[in-house]
Parts: C-alpha cells; sequence; structure tokens
C-alpha cells in the first residue's frame, strides 16, 4: 500500500520548487523582452532576435516546470502529439507567411513596382 | 484477510491513477489541437498585421506598459494555479480553495483589462471592421479572451464542488485538468505578448 502510495506520487510530483523556479524564470524572461524593447538604444536587429529567443525559452520553460512535458514516464506520448502539433503549426505559419508573401511580391501595385525598382532590385523585366 | 484487503485497496488506487493519466492525456491532445487552431489565427496575425486599410498600426494603438500588467496578471495566476496544484497533493482543501479563488481573481482581472482594451480600442473607431489588420488582432486576443472566461467559469463550477464534495478522485482530476488550461493558456499569451505587442512596438 504505502509503495503504491508513494509510486503514484511520484509520477505526478510536482514540487514547490519547480513552480517557484518556472515563475520566477517566467518573470525574468518577461522583464527582460520589455526592457529590450522599450530601451532606446540597442540595434533593432538585437532586439527583435532577442524577443524571439526569449519567447521561445519561456515557452519551454513554461512546458517543463508548469505542464511538466519533460517528467513523463514509459512511452512519451505527450511529446508525441507535442511533436505532431509543432510539426503542424510549422506548416502552418510558414507556409502561409511564405505564400502570402510571394502572392503579395507577384501583385505589386503599379505604385509599388516603380519603388521596388528605383530600389534597385532586379524584377526581370 | 488484512493483507487482502490492502491488495484491492492498491489495486483501486492503481486503477484510479489510470484513469486520471488517461483522462489528462485526452485533455492534453485536446490542448494540441487547441494550439493548430491559435496557429491559424497567428499565421492570420502575421500575414495581415501590414494591412491597416490607412489607419494606425499596432505601435500607435497599444501601450506596452499595460500589455505587460496583464502578462504579470496572467503569469501570477498561473503560479497560483501551481500551487493550487502542490495543497491537492498535501490534501490541504482550504488552501486549494484559497489558492484557486486567487486565480480566479487574478485571472478576472486580466480579462476586465483586456476587455477595456477592446472597448477603447472600438470607442476611438479601431473595432475589427476598421480594417483587416483590426480583425485578425480581435480574433486572436480575442479567442485567447474567450478561453480564459471559460476558465474563470470553470473555476466557479470546480470551487462549490470542492468545499461540498472535499478531495475525491474525481475533484482531483478536474483540478488537475484545469491546471493544465489555465498553464497553456498563460503559455498562448506569452506567444501573444511577444507577436502582438513586442513586434508591434518595434515596427516588425
Amino acid at each position: 500500500m504505502s509503495i503504491e502510495h508513494s509510486a503514484a506520487a511520484g509520477a505526478h510530483s510536482s514540487h514547490l520548487r519547480t513552480y517557484v523556479t518556472g515563475f520566477a524564470l517566467s518573470l525574468i524572461l518577461t522583464g527582460l523582452a520589455f526592457y529590450l524593447v522599450g530601451h532606446q538604444g540597442f540595434n533593432r536587429t538585437f532586439v527583435l532576435g532577442s524577443i524571439i529567443i526569449l519567447a521561445l525559452v519561456q515557452l519551454f520553460v513554461q512546458l517543463f516546470f508548469f505542464l511538466h512535458l519533460n517528467s513523463e514516464q514509459g512511452p512519451r506520448w505527450k511529446l508525441l502529439t507535442f511533436g505532431f502539433m509543432a510539426g503542424v503549426l510549422l506548416i502552418v505559419v510558414v507556409g502561409s507567411l511564405w505564400i502570402m508573401n510571394n502572392l503579395n511580391y507577384n501583385m505589386m501595385s503599379p505604385e509599388q513596382l516603380d519603388k521596388t525598382i528605383s530600389q534597385g532590385e532586379n524584377i526581370g523585366l | 484477510m488484512s493483507e487482502n484487503m490492502s491488495e484491492s485497496v492498491a489495486i483501486t488506487h492503481s486503477h484510479e491513477q489510470a484513469v486520471a493519466d488517461k483522462t489528462a492525456f485526452g485533455f492534453w491532445v485536446y490542448l494540441m489541437t487547441d494550439c493548430v487552431l491559435f496557429a491559424t489565427l497567428f499565421a492570420t496575425y502575421a500575414v495581415l498585421h501590414n494591412n491597416t486599410y490607412g489607419g494606425p498600426a499596432g505601435a500607435e494603438l497599444f501601450k506596452l506598459p499595460y500589455a505587460l500588467v496583464e502578462t504579470l496578471l496572467l503569469l501570477t495566476s498561473s503560479f497560483t494555479c501551481g500551487l493550487a496544484m502542490i495543497a491537492l497533493q498535501r490534501r490541504d482543501k482550504r488552501q486549494i480553495i484559497g489558492w484557486l479563488s486567487g486565480t480566479f481573481l487574478l485571472g478576472g482581472a486580466f480579462l476586465a483589462m483586456e476587455l477595456a482594451e477592446f472597448s477603447h480600442l472600438a470607442a476611438e473607431g479601431h473595432s475589427w471592421t476598421a480594417s483587416a489588420f483590426m480583425s485578425a488582432f480581435f480574433t486572436l486576443v480575442g479567442t485567447h479572451g474567450a478561453h480564459i472566461t471559460v476558465g474563470l467559469l470553470w473555476i466557479l463550477v470546480l470551487l462549490p464542488r470542492i468545499a461540498r464534495q472535499g478531495i475525491t478522485p474525481h475533484t482531483a482530476r478536474r483540478l488537475a485538468l484545469f491546471s493544465m488550461f489555465w498553464h497553456f493558456l498563460d503559455v498562448v499569451w506569452i506567444m501573444i505578448f511577444t507577436i502582438v505587442y513586442l513586434f508591434g512596438a518595434l515596427h516588425v
């Protein structure tokens, strides 16, 4: 009975420390991203790259510390479905942006076309 | 005899555990499909966010400190929800009710701020009919807000049940599912904060 009980508790052990760590890390990452965007002195590309990385890090912090994606035992079905979802997500988001940007480029208005040519881009005319 | 009895108790426990695990996994699969729903809305927003129809872009419309306060409210509510789960492991009914009420108040404050932002935008003439950008914005952020509303209703259903029935396998399972749902909404909000508000402030 006691072995059974502790095994059941072990499978779902979420300790206070895990939540506090996750919460503290999330606060730091959010604060850092906010500071980078609000500060005027930084290079724009650097800020953009940084906040993307900070958001991705926070995504995994919350997945691990709050949603316990890494504490699965046996066949990792949660991870498998997560991976499948991530694949679908990338296809939908990257595919949409790719297709729609290409469409915008190929269906430029005459004014936009003039602007693009004057910017020195060879568009094959 | 007594050994037999404890064995049967152990079997019931592992059976309940198996049911709880299966339910949790089923709910996880639902959350993954919900992620795909949000992915389509994020993709729509990313495609349409420059189509402002002559109106202002995100940088002029959104106030970053306001969005930061919203983020902190939701993040803290996610934390208190985690504390309710720890109280569940300790079988401390009063603490569960306390932390869950805290989660409700923080989530409610977040929703109130979001609705205030929406009505402010609409009153200034930037409603969902103003441009493709505004439509995409209201659909994305509004869908998240609708999920938050469902989560708050869920707490309202859950609280009296826990108060009346105490910690049973049934209420424990419900609470575990709710906490997954709430943490998931926090993750989605982090993406909204970054892609809508921070990118918007940078004129992406």
